[in-house]
């Protein structure tokens, strides 16, 4: 026992500001193009493994929902015209919390979460890095429970799901049924580029694509995982507390 | 790679004729539809053994009855392999003594089998209720649990059957494979670049693993060398992967027991082995390192520098943990003898890695089908024999020793860079195929790879260590209570992603 308090108090407080963490140098966040230079070859484009590259006259745009953050479009453009960022605060808001959603309405829905959300996992067919990293947010260095967000057992203790994976055929009735039991008002987050586009293994016959084509999704998360740090942020931004 | 050719009929006793002096023992069995090619299907069998591996082809013409003999009764390794042939082929192994679906669930019709090469890849499925019947257990005063898909934590999806009477559980029956995303079919005409990005994504814990496998099945089969310091680079991420999964697993375990000191311990000892990981090559879970043909990042001396403080940094407070660990009789007691898994059984089910060299099977790839630098590296294979889940921490805990150690040296011992760092992979002979292997944190991944024209994948299959392991889980289970299933499955520490595919 005395080992054990001696431990504790040895380490310290360890827990950081959300984004508080270190960007490494060889981090690939954002894909940041610079049209101007583009000789439109298209190359970035067949060799994205995702497809999350679309061209449209000449100009060409980055879907960062499907985007694994592999670096390939990067290394293979001839024109040296795409980068990687350290940006990795690509959350986005949609549906219920977008921006077709009335003001007084999407304050009401956040101040009802603000004060604490209560989340269920479901895994609908993910490579287990997103949960790794939603396990991660548990621990005591980004301490989840310090912003009243919290992991709760069951569906009906939930006010929103954190949707991981691309929908599988075999999970597709576990997603319904879990959304299904989950009590209104309910948010859904897509976590990662498989829930978030789908796209990541290609179509198949046991996959259904991403999580909005099967239920309503508020908030996309891209990465392939997302860090914690970008998880946070989208937590964060779904529930008006930045 | 060379087979051995037979007939299908002949394979369930050629396959006995070559393990009867148990020196070999079955580790991968897949069907590959080459109706194309010579007008059967053709099931392969891979044996390990005494440093290297026997592969067997067997044929069965399309002409005759899709039936073999099954290889179940003498190899119970063999249960989930003929199932899934049976599932995804069609091919039914006579004498199966439990033939029930395995990686399809009720939702798909009957008849239909996905992995033939003449299933179209977008064809529309309509839904069906086919029977998936789970096991019962019948008596005065039995009950059943039925748990998951959805799990009270954040755990992958898996469906446990427990059938009780009290605390005891009598059998447990897994329905698994809710997240098979039919990755093997997927990758089917895809380039070798393009499906190495998946290959990668089966599993994030073991994303260098399986992208290692992957890459040295295309190498063997293009007879290609990579640089001897891409071989360092990829055996140094090879060890990060497999000590941040350890070190996360002991204090996962932790969680299993409810000692929360050592869950935030472990924890955050994890988080600073995934900023490592993330220093070195930009991703938390080591992606985008290990590509077919070499390495795509250098280790540069601050990165060299920056593992080594990181390795002694965990070093120091890795041994506290364990002091912690060690100390607590309460903790001791819910490991010791707890979930058994005999070495008997663990031999007939094949079971690999840790849960295996925790049963006294004393395997691994790393030493005995030596890949990469590990020829050059000095390290042992800690082996226990009590099967419990005590044996199975206490053989993490030897392999983190054993990571820590192989680190520090590859960091001494990597040679010079010599300009590149990969090398391009030529134009491979149609119709070839390769076995590429590791040992992940969890045991071996093996991966079979046959190309078609222009260097597109004709079949790919994965057999993960996940996959060896899962039946392992139900027999260890019986005869333990059932607040011990979550730490009894925890000490195995098994990646759906790997097993599901």
């Amino acid at each position: 026992m005395i080992n054990i308090l001696k431990k504790i108090i040895y380490t310290g407080i360890v827990t950081e500001k959300y984004d508080g963490g270190p960007v490494p140098p060889r981090f690939r966040g954002e894909v940041v193009v610079d049209n101007k230079g583009c000789t439109d070859c298209q190359v970035c484009a067949t060799v994205c493994p995702t497809k999350a590259i679309v061209i449209t006259g000449g100009e060409m745009s980055i879907n960062h929902n499907a985007c694994i953050f592999c670096g390939r479009c990067v290394e293979h453009c001839e024109s040296q015209q795409i980068r990687h960022s350290d940006h990795y605060k690509l959350a986005t808001l949609s549906g219920r919390l977008g921006d077709h959603t009335g003001k007084l309405l999407k304050e009401r829905i956040r101040s009802i979460f603000g004060r604490s959300l209560h989340i269920r996992h479901v895994d609908v067919g993910s490579c287990n890095a997103c949960d790794f990293e939603m396990n991660a947010l548990s621990n005591p260095i980004y301490d989840l429970q310090q912003y009243g967000i919290d992991f709760v057992p069951a569906p009906r203790h939930a006010d929103m799901l954190m949707v991981t994976g691309v929908v599988t055929r075999n999970l597709t009735q576990a997603l319904l049924m879990t959304y299904e039991a989950t009590p209104n008002p309910k948010i859904v987050m897509a976590v990662g580029a498989c829930a978030a586009s789908g796209q990541v293994f290609g179509s198949s016959y046991a996959v259904r694509g991403a999580v909005d084509e099967l239920v309503p999704v508020d908030i996309y998360v891209p990465g392939c995982p997302p860090r914690p740090q970008a998880l946070l942020y989208g937590l964060l931004l779904a529930i008006d507390k930045l | 790679m060379e087979y051995r050719e037979m007939t299908a009929y002949d394979l369930a006793s050629q396959a006995k004729a070559v393990c009867s002096d148990g020196k070999y023992n079955l580790t991968a069995m897949f069907a590959n539809d080459e109706r194309s090619m010579n007008g059967c299907f053709s099931i392969y069998c891979i044996f390990a053994g005494e440093g290297i591996f026997k592969a067997f082809k067997a044929m069965l013409s399309s002409e005759e009855k899709l039936e073999f003999p099954s290889l179940t009764p003498s190899f119970p390794s063999a249960a989930w392999y003929e199932r899934e042939i049976h599932d995804l082929f069609g091919l039914v192994p006579i004498g199966h003594p439990d033939l029930r679906r395995l990686v399809l669930h009720e939702n798909w019709p009957l008849g239909l089998y996905p992995l033939r090469k003449d299933f179209v890849m977008d064809m529309y499925v309509p839904e069906a209720d086919t029977p998936y019947p789970m096991a019962h257990v019948h008596g005065e005063g039995m009950f059943e649990v039925p748990v998951g898909p959805i799990h009270a934590g954040i755990i992958e999806p898996g469906h446990f059957r427990f059938s009780q009477s009290g605390e005891q559980i009598i059998n447990v029956d897994a329905k698994l494979f809710f997240t098979h995303r039919g990755i093997e079919k997927g990758v089917e005409g895809l380039s070798i670049e393009l499906a190495a990005y998946r290959a990668e994504r089966i599993c994030g814990a073991c994303s260098v693993s399986h992208a290692l496998s992957y890459a040295q099945a295309i190498e063997t089969m293009a007879h290609i060398h990579i640089p001897r310091r891409a071989e360092y680079i990829r055996t140094l991420v090879a060890e990060l992967e497999r000590l941040y999964n350890h070190v996360g697993d002991i204090g996962n375990l932790c969680a299993g027991l409810g000692f929360s000191v050592g869950t935030s311990h472990g924890s955050r000892l994890k988080e600073l082995l995934m900023r490592l990981n993330e220093r070195v090559t930009g991703n938390r879970f080591l992606r985008g390192m290990v590509i077919p043909g070499g390495v795509s990042y250098d280790i540069t001396p601050e990165i060299s520098q920056e593992i080594q403080k990181g390795v002694e940094r965990l070093a120091s407070e890795f041994v506290d943990l364990m002091g912690l660990l060690h100390h607590n009789s309460a903790f001791v007691d819910r490991v010791n003898h707890t979930g058994i898994l005999t070495r008997h059984a663990a031999l007939d089910l094949g079971v690999v890695g840790v849960a295996g060299r925790a049963s006294g099977i004393d395997r691994d790839l790393r030493r005995d089908h030596a890949y990469s630098i590990y020829e050059s590296l000095k390290f042992t294979v800690p082996v226990q024999t009590g099967g419990d889940v005590d044996a199975r921490l206490w053989i993490r805990i030897a392999e983190v020793e054993q990571s820590l150690q192989m680190i520090r040296q590859i960091l001494t011992d990597m040679p010079d860079s010599q300009g590149t760092l990969q090398v391009p992979i030529p134009e491979i002979k149609p119709y070839s195929s390769g076995l590429g292997y590791s040992e992940s944190a969890r045991g071996s991944n093996l991966h079979w790879l046959m190309i078609g024209e222009n260097n597109k994948i004709y079949r790919y299959v994965v057999r993960s260590a996940s996959y060896a392991n899962w039946p392992a889980v139900t027999v260890a289970s019986p005869g333990n209570i059932i607040p011990d299933f979550p730490l009894i499955n925890k000490s195995f520490e098994l990646c759906y992603a790997c097993l599901d595919r």
